[in-house]
């Protein structure tokens, strides 16, 4: 069974439509925004309160300016959905949890066995990032 | 040297299972070769003019004897019994099955070895001094620094997808033996006034078609926070640098469009929040992986006279040994420069007798240098005449260090689908036409660097002399460069003017040759001698 959109979160999704950074600073009553790779993370700082959607778009895979954007958001707080669109590779999987991502919705959706072995396959990290996960040089010194 | 204890086992394991996984799916066709390109590249594996090419990581160049072992054993089985050594330290086999690349990275893994982002658009191989831990004019050994960035970038999440390779080097002397301002980044351990160790950051320079020697950035980063400032730079770099031009995408040409000044205050402002953010492993961590580089048992009181009575023992020792901090020993190059052959290639056979020796005379480690040679770190002097001898009874005593035999080359067009040109028998040509030892001799400190194009993997912006390689409607073409320096006075060579064919331009190196014979004063080298009388008798002499 594929679906397209994989979700690691209990919420209720966000409804609403995506709006560009732009626009969202204008409208109020939006809740869900979407980013560019050429847009400035930093810029959705002072609204996390009402956002509860972020879209990152990977117009193609290999742009990992939205790794980046990922982690500032949640450096700076943001408990929201954030979902990587597009490009999105299943191999790019382990990482994008890392800088944060707890949703995807992939371009062209990968299959649930291959998701699943991809979030399985790593056992240990060495650097701290935007998850829980305990790097390794953490339990080298615990 | 640096032993790999659960953790960094379980990643290298870890890693040859899913690039077994993604060969397999490939293979099966359920990934197409642009998705798997950089699958495949992030694992060192490139697909060349005739087969596929692994690139193998030597963290810092530092090899021990079973590890140099196993790139024979690798040779041998999956290859045509040879291996390449290259400009950064590591090692390349240009005959790969795709199929063997997940047995051969299984089989690295048994060594505490792996081919982890030696290629693709992410952090590289880290670099370093080929005397870390032996040179008689370091600060600091550099290793375990450069470890802990290795761990730091291996599988980096934010940084798997940057615009463009980023290539880091560490470096503890005054003496930069390792090009650190030709790097992306460029660190160098140093001593400040107060006597703590720090980094200085040196970031956005780079040699391929702009070359660009990197500014200081921080002239003192503490050892605490030194993670962090990586990171930092990185991260200004992922979100900044270019991605609409491959050829703009290096971070020297963001650093060098923002201007150095402007760049450093982006990086501040996000060293100023990562700070907070708790990425730094602490000293403790620093302090573990530096065990693992403690000195070996020297033997005190050794004997520090060397055997003078061979003159051609003498003459190996003058050229390709260089000073050791402890009284008694030596760091011993072998060159992989003989006269006409193919520079930084070793066969099976040599490269387990190198192993043989490093673990007989030097504590079982050898390193490679970014010259593509090989360094027996420390070699009790009692016993460099019976090592001497058995390397040149294989033929691997030749003495030419930064000589104009000791020629770097990249792989050109004999092996590489980049290249314009060969570099390989242009580098055979010129090592036969100055094979006579008087005439090495007379020419004394020259480096001479072939690139087959304008990639410059082998470094021809930083040649005393350079060439490079370039498709002439359909002809190879040899560019002439005067002048690159790669050493702790960086400079760029400059293109002396219209190229030449592939004879032409070994009568072209002997001409600039010549020119500095004829106008050498004392004491001066042909990088000396060119930055004193300019290039101008030089094209007098090429083209007048």
């Amino acid at each position: 069974m594929v679906e397209r959109t994989l979700r690691f979160r209990d919420d209720e999704p966000v409804s609403d439509p995506a709006v560009t950074v732009d626009s969202f600073a204008d409208q109020s009553n939006a809740s869900a925004v979407r980013l560019e790779p050429g847009d400035d993370a930093r810029a959705l700082i002072p609204y996390l309160d009402r956002i509860g959607l972020v879209e990152v778009n990977f117009p193609a895979f290999t742009d990992g300016r939205g790794y980046s954007a990922a982690r500032i958001l949640r450096e700076a707080g943001y408990a929201g959905e954030l979902r990587a669109v597009g490009d999105v590779l299943v191999d790019q999987l382990s990482a994008m949890r890392r800088c944060g991502f707890d949703s995807f919705a992939p371009d062209h959706p990968f299959s649930s066995d291959d998701a699943q072995a991809a979030l399985a396959r790593w056992p240990e990290f060495y650097q701290a990032a935007a998850d829980d996960r305990t790097p390794i040089w953490a339990k080298r010194h615990a | 040297m640096y032993k790999y204890d659960q953790y960094d086992q379980a990643m290298v394991d870890t890693r040859v299972a899913e690039f077994r996984d993604q060969v397999n799916r490939r293979l099966e066709g359920h990934i197409t070769e642009d998705q798997f390109k950089p699958l495949r590249l992030q694992n060192g594996l490139y697909l060349q003019l005739h087969a596929y090419m692994l690139r193998v990581a030597v963290p810092y160049g530092t090899l021990s004897s079973a590890q140099m072992h196993m790139l024979a054993d690798i040779a041998d089985k999956y290859d045509r019994g040879y291996g390449h050594f290259t400009t950064r330290q590591n090692i390349q086999y240009n005959w790969i099955r795709l199929e063997d690349a997940p047995d051969i990275l299984a089989d690295l893994a048994t060594v505490e070895m792996h081919a982890i982002q030696t290629s693709g658009n992410c952090i590289r191989n880290i670099s370093s001094d080929q005397y870390a831990g032996a040179a008689a004019d370091e600060v600091i050994d550099p290793r375990p620094y450069a470890e802990l960035l290795r761990q730091w970038s291996s599988f980096h999440p934010e940084f798997l997808a940057l615009p463009r390779k980023f290539k880091i080097a560490v470096i503890a002397s005054d003496t930069d033996r390792a090009a650190m301002k030709l790097h992306d980044i460029g660190i160098r351990m140093v001593r400040n006034d107060a006597g703590e160790i720090g980094t200085q950051f040196y970031v956005g320079g780079g040699m391929g078609r702009t070359p660009m020697i990197a500014p200081l950035i921080r002239d003192f980063v503490p050892l605490d926070q030194f993670v962090t400032y990586s990171e930092a730079c990185l991260r200004v770099y992922n979100r900044h640098g270019r991605r609409d031009n491959k050829y703009k995408a290096r971070i020297k040409i963001l650093v060098h469009e923002l201007g150095a000044e402007e760049y450093k205050r982006q990086v501040e402002e996000e060293f100023a929040h990562l700070q907070g953010q708790g990425i730094e492993p602490p000293l403790a961590e620093l302090e573990r992986i530096k065990a693992c580089f403690q000195d070996p048992a020297f033997e005190a009181g050794a004997p520090d006279e060397v055997d003078a009575s061979d003159p051609d023992f003498v003459l190996w020792t003058d050229r390709n040994c260089h000073p050791h901090k402890q009284p008694g020993y030596i760091s011993a190059t072998i060159s992989l420069k003989p006269v006409g052959g193919i520079p930084g290639d070793a066969s099976a056979d040599q490269m387990r007798l190198m192993a043989d020796l490093a673990k007989e005379y030097s504590f079982d480690e050898c390193r490679v240098t970014h010259a593509q040679n090989i360094v027996l770190p420390h070699v009790r002097k009692a016993d460099l005449y019976t090592l001497w001898r058995k390397l040149d009874e294989a033929g691997l005593g030749t003495p030419n260090l930064d000589r104009i035999g000791d020629i770097i080359a990249c792989p050109g067009l004999d092996y590489c689908s980049l290249a314009n040109a060969r570099s390989i028998p242009v580098a055979q040509k010129i090592s036969e036409r100055f094979a006579a030892q008087e005439k090495q001799d007379a020419l004394g400190e020259l480096k001479l660097k072939i690139s087959g194009c304008i990639n410059a993997c082998g470094h021809h912006h930083a040649g005393h002399i350079g060439i490079l390689g370039v498709d002439r409607k359909g002809v190879e073409n040899y560019q002439l460069l005067l002048g690159g320096c790669e050493g702790e006075d960086t400079s760029l060579g400059k293109i002396t003017g219209p190229g030449f064919d592939e004879d032409g331009i070994v009568d072209a190196v002997e001409k600039a040759a010549d020119v500095y014979l004829r106008e050498k004063q004392e004491g001066e080298r042909f990088l000396d001698t060119y930055r004193r009388i300019g290039i101008d008798p030089f094209k007098e002499a090429l083209y007048g």
